[in-house]
């Protein structure tokens, strides 16, 4: 294992931010965290780098201790909102890096290449935008060919284009055995370019697993929405009682395990039903079920 | 040894481009000229070679502006990444904060270094200019610069522990300026209103030496007039440079150096990013 927490507690004073946490990634496994503001991310994810200290549990990174000097040879750290020094251009930060990692200052103007801001090398990052300083943030985290990428929130500030190609880097860097770990608010965005999903609530780790594994333990009711032929529309309310008709169309919730019957019983009704729709419970009412289910 | 001048690289650009570098030799040389226009016309009563005199002026300058360069430079420099929010990436690579540290430092004193080089440069060049006879107070040029260097290195890691105390740099900047005021202007004159008032007692005998090494400010006046042939043109405080042995106050101004970074180092550790 690449990284290991075992029950985990933070507290400052009274409050306790971060409750029994226990978590492990592999190397060449993508990890999203999701989680509200204030749900303990950020504050995991530096305790994992070694900046903030925790009070019990055990942790460990590449198998030495969080933050010592062998574990952060190995870990590489995109900060929420990265920021530079604005009076040093982009290459020469990268220099910097660079030399802080024992790797060759030639290095630099590939890897602003990668990320795409290689015709902004020489330019000051004060004069870059915001998806522009978190492009740097990500090319440093690519020097040295990191075990650990921990990664705060990566694709805020960057277009859809960029995201993107930001998935793609980090595939490949899981291809090469890397372990990564991100948050993010997109869910929509991390549903399909992460392998599990790890959902923090007040401190606590309420759920971790595969999306579909995640979805089927929420066991939230599917929707169907069914749109009777012209003609035919008080048949099928009477056929379906349960239904609410909003506009013309009839909408039904029912439990995942009761899919199958009502499907058949809206078979039978036949040639009186024009449409139907199945909407599975989204990556929000799934988020929303487990941090709210701690919150109680 | 990598990181440490990695550190220092950047750390000199960034001082470069926000015009430290040249505001540190512009200010400390402006000075310097005027010292040695007004220095010129003393020469005749007291009998020295003129650059021993610029020397003692100089000394007496050096105490007020090389703490002041100091700690204009550095009060930014752990508070400022604090603020950016730099700090946090960059403790997560594999430098430790005495290496960080460190490498400000050497950028900081080089800067420090070549302000207080071309300011005494100037004013040695005035005093030969004048004097044919300068050459006998290059020692005392020598040893004026050096322990201006380490001076700067003293305030330098005292502005180190106010930036990371204050860990903002409106506060460590209100910090650094308090401190020396209290250093520099109002330690002085505490000690002078209690020599006053103690009217030659204990007081004057045995505390007082000992106040004046236990300031690096001090120590640094005292060092240089002792060791100068101009202390007869110093006045105040600088009186009692003949009191206190010349090994005392360079034990002291070796020491202080060391202690301030020590300090420095403390106060950055307990920083949590």
């Amino acid at each position: 294992m690449t990284l290991t927490l075992n029950s985990l507690t933070k507290t400052y004073g009274a409050q306790v931010v971060l409750r029994e946490v226990s978590l492990a990634v592999a190397a060449g496994e993508r990890v999203a965290l999701l989680g509200h503001n204030g749900a303990g991310k950020s504050t995991l994810m530096k305790i994992i780098l070694g900046l903030i200290p925790f009070d019990k549990g055990t942790l460990q990174v590449m198998g030495s201790a969080a933050g010592s000097a062998a574990a952060r040879r190995h870990v590489a750290y995109l900060p929420e909102n990265a920021a530079f020094h604005p009076a040093l251009t982009g290459v020469e930060q990268m220099h910097h890096y660079l030399a802080l990692r024992g790797e060759k200052a030639s290095l630099a103007m590939g890897l602003l290449d990668r990320v795409g801001l290689a015709s902004a090398a020489n330019r000051r990052i004060g004069t870059y935008s915001k998806g522009m300083r978190q492009r740097v943030g990500l090319a440093q985290t690519l020097i040295g060919a990191p075990k650990l990428l921990v990664l705060d929130e990566p694709t805020s500030g960057l277009d859809p284009v960029s995201r993107r190609d930001f998935y793609k880097l980090l595939d490949g860097l899981a291809a090469d055995g890397a372990a990564i770990l991100l948050s993010s608010h997109a869910l929509t965005e991390v549903e399909a370019r992460t392998d599990r999903i790890v959902i923090l609530s007040g401190g606590v780790l309420v759920a971790q697993g595969t999306l579909s594994s995640l979805r089927h333990s929420a066991d939230l009711p599917v929707t169907l929405h069914i749109t009777p032929h012209l003609g035919a529309e008080v048949a099928v309310a009477l056929a379906l009682p349960e239904a609410r008709s909003v506009a013309g169309i009839l909408t039904l919730n029912c439990a995942q395990g009761d899919k199958l019957r009502l499907l058949a019983r809206v078979c039978d009704l036949g040639a009186k039903v024009a449409d139907i729709d199945v909407q599975p419970p989204s990556l929000e009412d799934i988020y929303s079920h487990f941090s709210k289910r701690a919150g109680q | 040894m990598t990181r440490i001048l990695a550190t220092a690289d950047v750390e000199f650009r960034i001082a470069l481009r926000n015009r430290w570098v040249a505001i540190a030799v512009a200010l400390m040389a402006l000075f310097s000229l005027v010292l040695s226009a007004a220095g010129s016309s003393a020469t005749g009563t007291i009998g020295a070679d003129r650059l021993s005199v610029v020397v003692a002026s100089l000394t007496s300058l050096a105490v007020y502006l090389v703490p002041l360069v100091a700690l204009l430079m550095s009060f930014d420099a752990i508070a400022g990444e604090v603020e950016r929010g730099t700090l946090p990436l960059l403790l997560t690579y594999p430098v430790s904060r005495v290496e960080v540290l460190f490498g400000k430092l050497l950028a900081h004193l080089a800067i420090l270094t070549l302000a207080v080089a071309v300011d005494y440069g100037i004013a040695a060049a005035a005093a030969f200019w004048g004097d044919s006879a300068a050459g006998a107070g290059l020692g005392a040029l020598w040893r004026l610069m050096w322990s201006s260097v380490l001076l700067g290195a003293t305030f330098l890691g005292v502005g180190y522990a106010a930036s990371a105390l204050a860990r903002r740099p409106s506060g460590a900047a209100g910090l650094a300026i308090g401190l020396w005021l209290g250093l520099i202007v109002l330690y002085d004159l505490g000690l002078l209103s209690a020599i006053v008032a103690d009217k030659g007692g204990v007081f004057t005998t045995k505390v007082f030496p000992l106040a004046l090494l236990a300031n690096p400010a001090d120590a640094f006046r005292l060092f240089n007039l002792a060791a100068s042939q101009a202390t007869s043109a110093a006045a105040g405080v600088s009186g009692a440079a003949t009191a206190v042995p010349i090994w005392a106050s360079l034990t002291s101004i070796v020491f202080w150096p060391f202690a301030a970074l020590g300090l420095a180092t403390a106060a950055f550790r307990r920083v949590t990013p």
